[in-house]
């Protein structure tokens, strides 16, 4: 048990150091430190992964210059950019162009404080959770805005008003998909949603959400949504550094350079740590009776949050980027309608609670199969494969 | 708490007449934004979890998104717009924010809110699982009609923006685009 | 299927991801400062000075005659031929100096040098701290034996030396035969200024 609650227990020692009336205060402290410090080394560990992962998707070893194997190249990374040059355009809107980035960071860090990061590690159990992370993420339209306009750039501006427009576009099916779970669930509250994954059968299968007709078709929703959310390709269109140089980004340098990039990755994080949650049992262990051995819960939420860190990785080293009415087209006439289809299937599901598993099964696959094979032939019907042509380029 | 809700109410008076009186439109909605952030965490102190989120989520996520584009979108965006002062517009000015005071007056002294204080009775415990009750059994007309207008003027809105019939989906040179 | 094009790239690039730790095979990067390409043999970067012999400052083939000097397009080279003490030029540069930052490795120079005295290098690696001492090479820089020529061009260097080869030849039997030589010194009147050689 110690191995599961040091972190709390350690917590519990520092406050009380501290008098009476400090210690909430003291408390938050530690955790936001906690917090804090272990994403930011998840952030290094990331950016590693990231450049070696994709070096090694495209036949190429990675960074391997720094330390062994390139180990410390975060850390040269974090040196460059904290050592260059932070160039503010003449032109831009001072003020805002320096809020920006911390109108990015600061409310995406806030959205740790409702995930469970373990049996023990929940920040602060709200009621209304999960409503409380989506509205802190909708601030991020807010910065992108700020740093596309007050830079005073046509590609900073063009950037932000393709991240606003696709942020938009992709938070409905976003909160749509995460519906779903709460229409099963009943609750807002990430810790109950949690519990509601608890168990298994037969100690073997578990019963996180994924494992269900409408968990499945609600995660992969949700995490194309939240590949879109998070401006990672093949949905990078605000940054599409091919074709408006870094978007919003263009003309930020140095430190808040950094920030930004650090945002973005936050922005990863928290998105995953929510599907995490939601539908791949949080901090349960992929095997039911694995809960009860002497592995403490945090390592298996780590270890999902990591996987579906890959996956965001191994998408970007496959797929090539979409056009902007390729994308509003994906998000409003394929992935919402298939949100709202998949409401309606875990009410099926709900309802049809009775009936024998295969029969359940069955019914709810056939409701989900259907609609997407017909949308998708109804997308693709007028799509003519010839070659294309292009006007300046011959 | 007193501190705090000082603090708050500082926030949103001073973002609020930032908002009315900046020269940009752009700086004036990133204030009125602020103010909306200032008013969701009024509600967060007054121990309204679920309507601060919801004015967050709604306030400065869309509402607050609408009107840059809306700013962005019409013509010398980011630009000082040239103030033309009439006459009588100070009057008129003046008129319709206490017309506006004088709606919020009325409908405030009529609510019950204020009598349940007055009567120093108990505040109800409300949750995110009572209020989702209520709106699906007791408020469930006005939600269903309420939704239905929104439908309304988001057809329209998708009526009004459709581009003119001919020529539609051909790029410059007369070949039909291929779409998704 | 909808959606099967993604799987299948998928696949792919994971099939890349693992096969490119058991199979080093499958690298298409090299690790250059350890390992570097081989590159091909008409690879060319930079102008170069053949000389002749063991003594740089003695056996130069160029005579500045200036001819590259003018015809170069971004007029990188600069020659100052020597003179005896009756201020007539010596067939020997006094300075020759070719700023390759500013050079862009056209050929021209060695297309028009009528001696063979200039050649296309093969050197990348110029990096230094200095933007402009650093990057303008000198006579002494710019020297390097037939035999470097040889090694890196072999094909081409061969054809030269053989051309070489035979207008000495011509000239010694000129030199024998010819009762009334003209000018000594200047190549033989049929010698072509013009390339004889070709890269291609």
């Amino acid at each position: 048990m110690l191995l599961e609650t040091w972190l709390v227990q350690l917590k519990h020692w520092m406050v009380n150091l501290f008098p009476a009336g400090w210690q909430p205060g003291v408390g938050s402290l530690v955790s936001v430190t906690v917090i804090l410090g272990v994403f930011a080394t998840l952030f290094a560990v990331a950016t590693l992964l990231e450049r070696k992962g994709l070096g090694r998707i495209q036949n190429r070893p990675g960074p391997n210059r720094v330390g062994p194997w390139g180990l410390f190249q975060p850390v040269a990374d974090g040196i460059k950019m904290l050592t260059k040059e932070d160039i503010v355009p003449l032109t831009a809107d001072q003020v805002v162009h320096f809020l920006a980035p911390i109108v990015l960071l600061a409310p995406v860090t806030l959205a740790f404080a409702v995930i469970p990061f373990g049996r023990k590690l929940v920040p602060i159990d709200l009621d209304a959770g999960l409503l409380f992370f989506f509205a802190v993420g909708s601030a991020a339209e807010v910065a992108a805005f700020m740093a596309g306009w007050s830079s005073h750039n046509k590609y900073s501006l063009l950037g932000a008003m393709r991240a606003i427009a696709q942020m938009i576009s992709f938070e409905l099916p976003l909160v749509i998909s995460t519906m779903a779970v709460i229409m099963m669930s009943g609750s807002l509250s990430l810790v109950e949603i949690v519990r509601a994954q608890d168990g298994g059968v037969f100690g073997l299968i578990p019963r996180w959400h994924v494992l269900t007709p409408w968990g499945l078709a609600g995660f992969l929703i949700f995490f194309t949504a939240a590949l879109a959310e998070s401006n990672r390709s093949p949905f990078d269109l605000p940054e599409g550094e091919s074709e408006i140089i870094g978007g919003f980004m263009t003309e930020y340098s140095g430190f808040k350079y950094a920030l930004f990039f650090m945002g973005e990755y936050f922005g990863m994080f928290a998105v995953s740590g929510l599907a995490t949650t939601l539908f791949l049992g949080g901090w349960h262990a992929p095997l039911p009776f694995l809960d009860r051995t002497l592995v403490p819960s945090f390592v298996w939420f780590f270890g999902k949050l990591l996987l579906l860190l890959f996956v965001f990785i191994w998408l970007r080293g496959t797929l090539p980027r979409l056009r902007v009415d390729q994308l509003m087209n994906f998000s409003w006439k394929f992935l919402l309608p298939l949100a709202l289809i998949n409401l309606l299937v875990v009410a099926l599901w709900r309802f049809t609670a009775s009936w024998p598993l295969a029969g359940r099964w069955a019914l709810c696959l056939v409701a989900l199969a259907a609609p997407f094979v017909a949308l998708g032939a109804a997308l693709m019907r007028h799509r003519h494969w010839k070659p294309r042509h292009y006007r300046y380029a011959r | 708490m007193k501190s705090a809700f000082i603090v708050l109410v500082l926030v949103i008076l001073t973002s609020a007449a930032a908002a009315v009186w900046l020269r940009k439109l752009v700086h004036a909605a990133l204030c009125l934004t602020a103010t909306f952030a200032g008013l969701a965490a009024l509600y967060l102190q007054l121990g309204a979890e679920f309507v601060g989120f919801a004015q967050i989520l709604i306030y400065v996520g869309a509402v607050a998104m609408l009107v840059i584009f809306a700013i962005l979108l019409t013509r010398n965006a980011g630009m000082t717009p040239e103030v033309r002062w009439s006459k009588h517009s100070g009057i008129i000015g003046t008129a319709i924010g206490l017309l506006v005071l004088g709606c919020l007056l009325i409908s405030l002294s009529a609510s019950n809110g204020i009598r349940l204080i007055a009567a120093n009775t108990p505040e109800p415990t409300i949750n995110v699982q009572r209020m989702g009750e209520q709106l699906m059994t007791r408020c469930v007309l006005p939600l269903e009609v309420l939704g239905l207008l929104l439908t309304a003027a988001m057809i329209g809105a998708v009526i009004l923006a459709m581009p003119e019939k001919h020529g539609e989906g051909l790029d410059s040179d007369g070949r039909k685009i291929d779409e998704l | 299927m909808l959606g099967g094009g993604i799987i299948k790239g998928l696949i792919e690039t994971a099939r890349n991801f693992l096969g490119s730790y058991h199979d080093p095979a499958r690298f298409v990067t090299v690790q250059y400062p350890e390992q570097s390409r081989v590159h091909p043999e008409n690879n060319r970067n930079f102008p170069f000075l053949v000389f002749d012999g063991d003594d740089p400052a003695k056996g130069l083939r160029c005579v500045a005659c200036k001819i590259c000097e003018k015809e170069c397009p971004p007029q990188c080279i600069y020659i100052v031929p020597e003179r005896d003490e009756r201020g007539r030029p010596r067939k020997h540069p006094a300075i020759f100096d070719i700023d390759v930052s500013v050079c862009m490795s056209c050929q021209i120079c060695v297309e028009v040098c009528p001696f063979d005295a200039i050649k296309m290098d093969q050197v990348f690696e110029l990096s230094g701290p200095d933007r402009f001492g650093r990057l303008l090479l000198h006579k002494q820089d710019l020297a390097k034996p037939n035999d470097y020529y040889r090694a890196i061009h072999p094909s081409e260097a061969v054809a030269v030396d053989a051309q070489l080869a035979a207008e000495r030849a011509l000239l010694e039997a000129k030199a024998k035969t010819n009762v009334a030589p003209k000018a000594g010194g200047m190549p033989p009147a049929g010698t072509p200024a013009q390339p004889k050689y070709s890269i291609t």
